[in-house]
């Protein structure tokens, strides 16, 4: 692998810039002119707007203007979409209602957002958005999914009678009846997945400026992808064709989904740039960013699961109702199902599966794909569903996985999936063995002296990564197609860009990506540079989520480096007059296999850009592209076991200790891996343990809006965490990579809640499991 | 409006703000050292850890005019002669970043905590003092790590100084 190469523990190059205090966020650009924006937002869930007045906050000090949504309608400014469409079983499409990227008519939840003010400072912008008077005419407001669903509830837009949006299904449902009907023993459990905040710690930010010279706009945000940001908003937002439109995201702070959609604040800052000719800034507060950034999860289902005599899985149904909010996000509509119903066989060989999900609106913030996106919401249903049959059957949780995994590959589910590889009971295995499971008893005997009650709980997840084959999602109601692109640029130097269409944003890249040119070339990962980002430098890409930068990023540059590789064997070939096939290139030379002739990797270079001696016919420079469109998803899968100590006065839940054992195929640097693993599970354990937003069913008042209400993971929450791998290798891509960044938030909450349930001998407990919760089903239970 | 004078990272620099700006926001815009970031509004999440007179500050929650006449040092004064401080060096080592939003609070609070605490600092200990300094990306299990690592490491150089 070399000191550098794929599989080495390498330092991270972007460290010192962000360690220095160089990182260059987009709220620390500054442009000559630049004003700053501050929306002004609907305090009510529900309401239709009579009348907006900006007279007075025109007139206060520093405001250049205040702009609202019937200018922005008057010029042209498009609807905000979702890009996936999903038909109902009846055959019908999916009810999408208006979002008006600044509310014209009527405002939906709290935080939508009705006029923005531009002013010299921020203070300036936000004391004039207080004088701005909005006249509201109140509706009634509904946040409870069930209940929108009912008659005579509020209807939030009119294409959604009964604020239904698709009623969709996947799978047999004779084949699932019937075998349920034939059953040795049904296990049904009901499940809620509780409503979490994704908050990466940069708020969103962006910066529009408008060149009217040029008659072109400059975009920075706060993205996870620049290029589907400049796609959506000249395609449908009417915004500015994207030759006229450049976006830029520069250093993100994180985005875990919720930087995946494009918003109403970088439309608005774009067009208010044109309308007030400065250019404009705005930059989210946290509370607003409760209240506006993508929600995620919020589902409630119940499931049944159907067993033979020898406890293995003959079905499984089940029935999810999704909280979508007051409109439909960009990816909402697969997130509850192409990327949740499609992993319900799990680990395990399920002969019928039947899922029926229906998606409702509510005065409530959108809900759209945060980390794991849809299968965390799978995997906490099924291995919360296998830990209660295991007890109902009085079997060891681990034999019952066990006597159903999956164990010849590839695999067909019910479900759309084929599982390519993988190994269930080596990660078991490994997980039972880091753990000391048998050493379990003893612990609780232990802790029981004590007055504590221990308990010890496992979950069994598998997960879709590497989105996706283009033609299988565009066949499924995909807008876009899901491959990546890359370039290889050779310097006449010898030094190299690589400009990927994958956004990083906490993960790495700059190192990680390239690592596979020093491992192809031999130079150390110092002379290479990873362009990515921006829609001027890099053409095309599709971005980062989904843990897919890997399995299709870095495939695409694997591609895009066969042909930089051949391009150069030729020339060295030429230049020592040796046969192509017979050069090799190691540690920055071009050999002749079994010669001592070489040539440096530099003048190589230097000789396809001086072009003086060229084989015949060969174009000078050094410079390939290519796409890669993935064959298959790619399926990481593992075991978690956690293990807790409840105070049964208190209810509070320890951490004693949590394991993960993954398989992620092949690794490219460990220790950003394992970091990747350690900060999922962080927030696998944060919405089991602490995390839930909540609305006042009444005023649709959202009561989790800071730091203070919104309970994030702690140093002081989490124990140090014991991480290991193995390792099917991924048949699909040329790395044999499947992705690692969302395992930890996919499969951590099962086995927590599993671990506490266990503990205190109750299995009713919903997440986030706080003390009160805990402590109330301790005591009920004795 | 006022006009301040302090000392930041080792200059003396002075300005011109509102009164009611807070001192991360002065820092920010007016000083241009964009390092100190802002992740809240209620004085949670230590994005915005500074020195001030020694000591680790949430610059949210201080008046830029309460600073007047104080000493200063931000992330961009820690490093010296281009060589990345103890603390910076072992959160690089040990992958004690991701994304960097939170790190530049990190880094300052762990400094402020190791000059405390020295080598004797343990585990438990440093998550507690964490508590005002939040982090979406890690898992905290590399911050800790690293900081326990620093701690060491410059207690050991301390020792070997005396
Ligand atoms: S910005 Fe100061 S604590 Fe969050
Ligand atoms: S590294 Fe991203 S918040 Fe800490």
């Amino acid at each position: 692998m070399g000191v550098e190469g794929i599989g080495a523990r390498v330092a991270r190059k972007e460290d010192k810039r962000f360690l220095t205090g160089k990182g260059r966020y987009t709220d620390d650009m500054s442009v000559p002119g630049m004003k700053y924006a501050i929306f002004v937002r609907s305090p009510h869930a529900h309401a239709k707007i009579r009348s907006i007045d900006a007279t007075a906050a025109k007139e206060m000090p520093g405001v250049i203007d205040v702009l609202d949504g019937r200018q922005l309608t008057a010029d042209g400014i498009g609807n905000l979409i979702c890009g996936w469409m999903i038909h109902s079983k009846d055959g019908s499409p999916m009810k999408m209602g208006a979002w008006r990227p600044l509310a014209d008519q009527t405002v939906r939840y709290v935080g939508d957002a009705v006029a923005v003010v531009v002013a010299d400072s921020v203070d300036e912008a936000r004391d004039a958005a207080e004088a701005v008077v909005v006249d509201y005419e109140l509706l009634p407001v509904v946040t409870d999914p069930v209940k929108a669903m009912a008659d005579g509830q509020p209807q939030l837009h009119p294409e959604a009678p009964n604020n239904l949006i698709f009623d969709w299904q996947l799978g047999d449902a004779a084949a699932t009846d019937a075998a349920i009907a034939a059953a040795a023993h049904v296990t049904e459990v009901k499940i809620f997945n509780n409503r979490l905040s994704p908050n990466p710690m940069e708020p969103r930010a962006a910066l529009g400026i408008y060149d009217s010279g040029d008659d072109h706009y400059t975009c920075y945000t706060t993205s996870q992808n620049p290029h589907l940001a400049r796609l959506v908003m000249s395609a449908f937002y009417n915004v500015a064709p994207e030759n006229k439109l450049r976006v830029i995201a520069p250093d993100v702070g994180g985005g875990f989904g919720s930087k995946i959609y494009i918003y109403p604040e970088e439309i608005v800052c774009l067009w208010a740039s044109k309308r007030t000719g400065v250019p404009v800034k705005w930059t989210c507060d946290r509370t607003e960013a409760f209240l506006t950034d993508a929600h995620g999860r919020d589902h409630i289902s119940t499931a049944k699961m159907a067993f033979d005599s020898s406890n293995r899985i003959t079905a499984l149904k089940v029935d999810t109702i999704a909280n979508l909010g007051a409109y439909m996000s960009l990816f909402s509509s697969c997130v509850p199902t192409y990327l949740y119903a499609t992993l319900l066989s799990g680990q395990y060989d399920i002969p019928a599966i039947h899922a029926n999900v229906r998606t409702v609106y509510t005065n409530t913030a959108p809900v759209d794909a945060y980390r794991g996106a849809g299968r965390p919401e799978a995997t906490y249903l099924l291995e919360r569903t296998m830990e209660t049959a295991a007890r109902e059957l009085g079997i060891s949780p681990a034999e019952l996985r066990r006597i159903n995994f999956i164990r010849s590959f590839p695999h067909q589910t019910p479900v759309i999936m084929n599982y390519d590889a993988g190994d269930y009971e080596a990660s078991l295995n490994a997980a039972m063995g880091a753990a000391d499971w048998n050493g379990f008893a003893d612990r609780k005997a232990e802790a029981e002296r004590r007055g504590m009650k221990r308990g010890i709980g496992m979950s069994c997840y598998i997960e879709a990564c590497g989105l996706a084959p283009s033609s299988a999602v565009g066949s499924l109601g995909a807008g876009v197609g899901l491959w990546e692109s890359a370039e290889v640029r050779v310097n006449a130097v010898g030094t190299i860009e690589v400009m990927t269409g994958s956004h990083s944003h906490g993960q790495g890249h700059e190192t990680t990506f390239a690592q596979l040119v020093a491992d192809r070339f031999g130079v150390p990962i110092d002379s290479v540079n990873i362009v990515h980002g921006d829609t001027d430098k890099v053409q095309m890409g599709m971005g980062t989520y989904g843990s897919r930068s890997g399995a299709v990023g870095m495939s695409a540059v694997v591609k895009a480096l066969d042909k930089v590789e051949a391009k150069a064997k030729k020339i060295a070939a030429h230049l020592m007059e040796a046969d192509e096939s017979d050069i090799v290139i190691e540690n920055g030379e071009l050999k002749v296999a079994g010669t001592d002739k070489s040539v440096p990797w530099f003048q190589m270079a230097l000789a396809a850009y001086t072009a003086h001696n060229l084989p015949s016919g060969m174009e000078p420079g050094l410079k390939e592209g290519a796409f890669y469109d993935p064959s298959n998803f790619t399926f990481p899968a593992g075991c978690y076991i956690c293990e807790v100590e409840v105070d049964p006065d208190t209810g509070r839940t320890e951490i004693v200790q949590f394991v993960a054992a993954d398989d992620f195929g092949n690794i490219i640097n460990p220790m950003i891996v394992e970091g990747q693993v350690h900060g999922g599970l962080a927030q696998g354990i944060g919405q089991a343990l602490l995390e839930g937003v909540h609305y006042d069913p009444d005023s649709g008042q959202l009561l989790t809006a800071s730091y203070m209400d919104y309970a994030m993971p702690r140093a002081d929450d989490l124990p140090s965490f014991k991480v290991s791998t193995s390792n099917t290798p991924c048949p699909n891509n040329p790395l044999g990579v499947k992705g690692c960044g969302e395992a930890g938030a996919i499969g951590s909450p099962p086995a927590l809640i599993n671990a506490i349930t266990d503990a205190i001998g109750n299995n009713t407990l919903t997440m986030p499991a706080t003390p009160e919760k805990v402590w109330a089903a301790a005591h009920a239970a004795n | 409006m006022a006009k301040i004078t302090m000392t930041v990272n080792g200059r003396q620099v002075s300005g011109t703000c509102d009164d009611r700006t807070l001192l991360v926001h002065f820092i920010r815009e007016n000083l241009g050292l964009t390092g100190t970031h802002v992740g809240c509004d209620t004085s949670q999440c230590g994005a915005c850890v500074i020195h001030m007179d020694g000591l680790s500050v949430k610059s949210c929650s201080i008046l830029a005019v309460q600073a007047a006449g104080s000493s200063i040092t931000t992330i961009e004064g820690l490093a010296k002669d281009g060589e990345l401080h103890p603390v910076q060096a072992a959160f690089k080592a040990h992958h004690g970043l991701q994304c960097g939003f939170c790190t530049p609070g990190m880094v300052m609070t762990a400094v402020d905590m190791i000059a405390r605490h020295g080598s004797g600092l343990d585990e438990a200990t440093v998550r507690y003092e964490l508590e005002g300094n939040i982090c979406r990306c890690t898992g905290y299990h590399n911050i800790v790590k690293a900081i326990l690592a620093a701690a060491a490491e410059m207690g050991g150089a301390r020792q070997a100084a005396e």
